[in-house]
């Protein structure tokens, strides 16, 4: 086992890590593609999940087990999950929604030059920093896990942007509420407490009735 | 030194995801051998206790299922926080705790608010 | 790479493939013998005497059954997406096999030992909701997709207060290793973390009563009310896959609860070497897959509503407030460790 496993963590020339590397890439890419071309939208969140799990191991073989834990939990167990309730519920009509595909066709092409003509700008005037190519990787000052490392800095060093975060996810949770509730006024709701709270006194009254005689 | 990522640990994982795929269609293969497929149309429509499917399978879309999910994301992502602070607030800092303390008050504040609005109601 | 390199890599391939069909194979058979093991005590507690006819006690009755439904055609309904149909219960199947790769044993029996064990299982149990998402959706079926919404909002909904208890837990261990977890419950059963986090005990196991769609929240299984919920369609192996998927999921809360709060391997009594901790483990697995057959036999059914408001109202807030507490006797009152 030792040596089999201290084979898989040799510096350069390492098979697995290399070969999973191209694995994953090409299956994310494929299925970056095949969300936006699948014909039935259901097709295409799968694709999405696909692509997702794909990102996971990407950041798996990088060393950061808990951003790819992480994916799987937030992404794939709940945004993908949201995405699902979503389209299988409303029956859109794609052969509608895909009509307009030559007519449009001129101005996604301008878009699409903009974006590749940035592009090439971007990769061009890229220069490398001094001492750079000699770097393996990012460097790693301590020796705890990768989330203890993560722990160590983003509530102290980074607590404005964790902040934020949660500011974010405040206004999400406003927005969710004011955007879809409607509000069922009249609905006849369990109020637990007061049943629970009920006591016997208050709502019998025992009356001892003598044969013969009404109440 | 510094932590080098042992990926070694996860390659059983990856044998047993191979291992258990293998074996999950494998047992459902095995009774499509097994069994003698005969195909029929009272067999194949979809049950509604004797009767004809009346409309369609597709419901009106229900905003609770959405309000939940969303509610979902928003507290995985608390919880997704929580996560590296449990780990490393035995190291002793306070300021660690108190800034995650503000962060779960902003949280509260959200939660009380879809507590008062209803949204947490009868679904 | 020469030939000798790779015959080293085979064999220790090998090797880790009989270590998985290891943890797999009496998994598969604890499977079997708790849906046995179920209908007994459920029998018993109802003073009737449940399976008895097959083999000494009833005992081979799962292996009649599976046989049974083996030997019965599947069919797939016409209008279903054939290849999800098919699909779902394979990965509700193979996820709860996949989770046993992190759960420690013993002392160093742990196949994976990765150091987010705990994130691991709760990826997994959130992976869950999609096998009952794509069976309801496939099937094509109202019921089916309106019992497999239900059921995906119920998981989704206690999904959040297992994560909140999770959190206790990690903020008393100090890391996200199931063995470290372990190793810090030492000591006899003074140890274990049951006794600080006693309400989150509770919490943890009524959640996983509630993912598990088992009694008493097992309203969109609904035996009586969506006819079967969101398998409604599915017959012969697919469901079969369903129903193993679900007891396997079971004996993977027990041991989670097991690990969490109950010490894993470690024995009760401090000190204690001579029984291995293997059947200490098994024991606690079998204590809480008791309770939860007792709960079936024992509690009526939550109504959808009361289901969710649980959830929601009750037991988010209060694993918060916990989380809170614990956190606040961890800074201020244990210090650095």
């Amino acid at each position: 086992m030792e040596t089999f496993l201290a084979y898989l963590n040799e510096a350069p020339g390492t098979v697995l890590p290399g070969l999973m590397f191209y694995v994953l890439a090409i299956v994310l890419l494929y299925a970056g593609v095949m969300v936006i071309t699948a014909r039935n939208p259901v097709h295409s969140v799968l694709f999405l999940i696909l692509a997702f799990f794909n990102a996971a191991g990407l950041f798996l073989l990088l060393g950061a087990e808990f951003i790819a834990m992480l994916l799987v939990i937030v992404y794939v167990g709940a945004v993908a999950v949201l995405f699902l309730f979503v389209v299988m519920m409303l029956d859109i009509d794609f052969e509608q929604l895909r009509k307009g595909f030559v007519r449009n066709l001129p101005l996604g092409l301008l878009a699409g030059v903009v974006l590749a003509a940035q592009g090439i700008m971007f990769a061009i005037s890229w220069s490398f920093a001094e001492g750079a190519k000699e770097g393996k990787g990012p460097t790693v000052l301590s020796s705890a896990t990768n989330t203890e490392q993560i722990g160590q800095v983003l509530y102290t060093h980074y607590m404005l942007p964790f902040q934020v975060a949660g500011l974010v996810l405040l206004v999400a949770m406003i927005g969710a509420i004011v955007l879809t509730h409607r509000g069922n006024t009249g609905v006849k709701r369990q109020k637990v407490a007061a049943q629970n709270s009920r006591r016997p006194a208050d709502v019998l009254k025992l009356n001892s009735v003598n044969p013969g005689e009404g109440v | 030194m510094p932590y080098i990522p042992y990926l070694g640990e996860y390659f059983p994982v990856l044998i047993f995801l191979a291992i258990a795929v293998v074996l999950s269609s494998a047992m459902v293969g095995m009774a499509y051998l097994v069994a003698r497929q005969k195909p029929d149309k009272e067999k194949n429509s979809a049950y509604e206790c004797g009767f004809e499917a009346f409309d369609s399978a597709r419901r009106r879309f229900d905003v609770r299922y959405y309000l939940v999910a969303i509610l979902f994301i928003i507290f995985d992502l608390e919880v997704a926080f929580l996560f590296p602070w449990a780990i490393t607030l035995d190291d002793g800092s306070v300021f660690a705790f108190w800034s995650m303390m503000v962060f779960l008050g902003v949280l509260t504040i959200g939660f009380i608010y879809e507590w008062k609005k209803g949204a947490l109601e009868w679904e | 790479m020469d030939s000798s390199v790779l015959l080293n890599l085979g064999m220790q391939l090998g090797w880790l493939i009989l270590l998985v069909l290891m943890i797999v194979v009496p998994l598969l058979i604890t499977v079997a013998y708790v849906t046995y093991a179920e209908r007994k005590v459920l029998a018993l507690v109802q003073l009737r005497m449940g399976p008895n006819l097959v083999g000494p006690f009833g005992l081979l009755q799962p292996f009649a059954d599976g046989l049974k439904l083996i030997a019965k055609e599947t069919i797939i309904p016409t209008g279903a997406n054939r290849a999800l149909f098919v699909a779902a219960p394979i990965l509700l199947f193979f996820l709860s096999l996949v989770s046993w790769a992190v759960i420690p044993f013993d002392v160093g029996l742990v196949l994976a030992d990765i150091n987010v064990g705990v994130l691991y299982l709760f990826a997994l149990s959130s992976l869950g909701v999609y096998g009952i998402i794509i069976a309801g959706w496939a099937s094509n079926s109202k019921y089916s997709f309106l019992g497999s919404l239900r059921s995906a909002a119920q998981m989704v909904s206690y999904e959040v207060s297992i994560g909140l208890v999770i959190i206790t837990v990690l903020l008393l261990a100090g890391s996200m290793n199931l063995s470290t977890i372990i190793i810090g419950q030492a000591g006899g059963i003074t140890g274990w973390y049951i006794w600080p986090l006693l309400p989150m005990f509770f919490i943890f196991f009524i959640s996983g009563l509630a993912e598990t769609n088992r009694c008493p929240f097992d309203l969109p299984e609904g035996e009586s009310e969506l006819v079967g919920g969101f398998n409604t369609e599915y017959s012969s192996m697919t469901f079969a896959l369903f129903f193993l998927g679900e007891y396997a999921n079971m004996i993977l809360m027990s041991a989670m609860t097991a690990v969490l709060f109950l010490g894993g391997w470690h024995s009760p009594i401090p000190g204690d070497d001579v029984i291995p901790g293997l059947v200490w483990f098994a024991a606690k697995i079998a204590f809480c897959l008791f309770v939860f057959i007792w709960v079936r036999a024992t509690m009526p059914r939550f109504r959808y509503d009361q289901l969710m408001r649980l959830g929601w109202k009750i037991f988010l807030p209060f694993s918060l407030l916990y989380v809170v507490g614990v956190a606040a006797y961890v800074t201020f009152f244990r210090g650095a460790l």
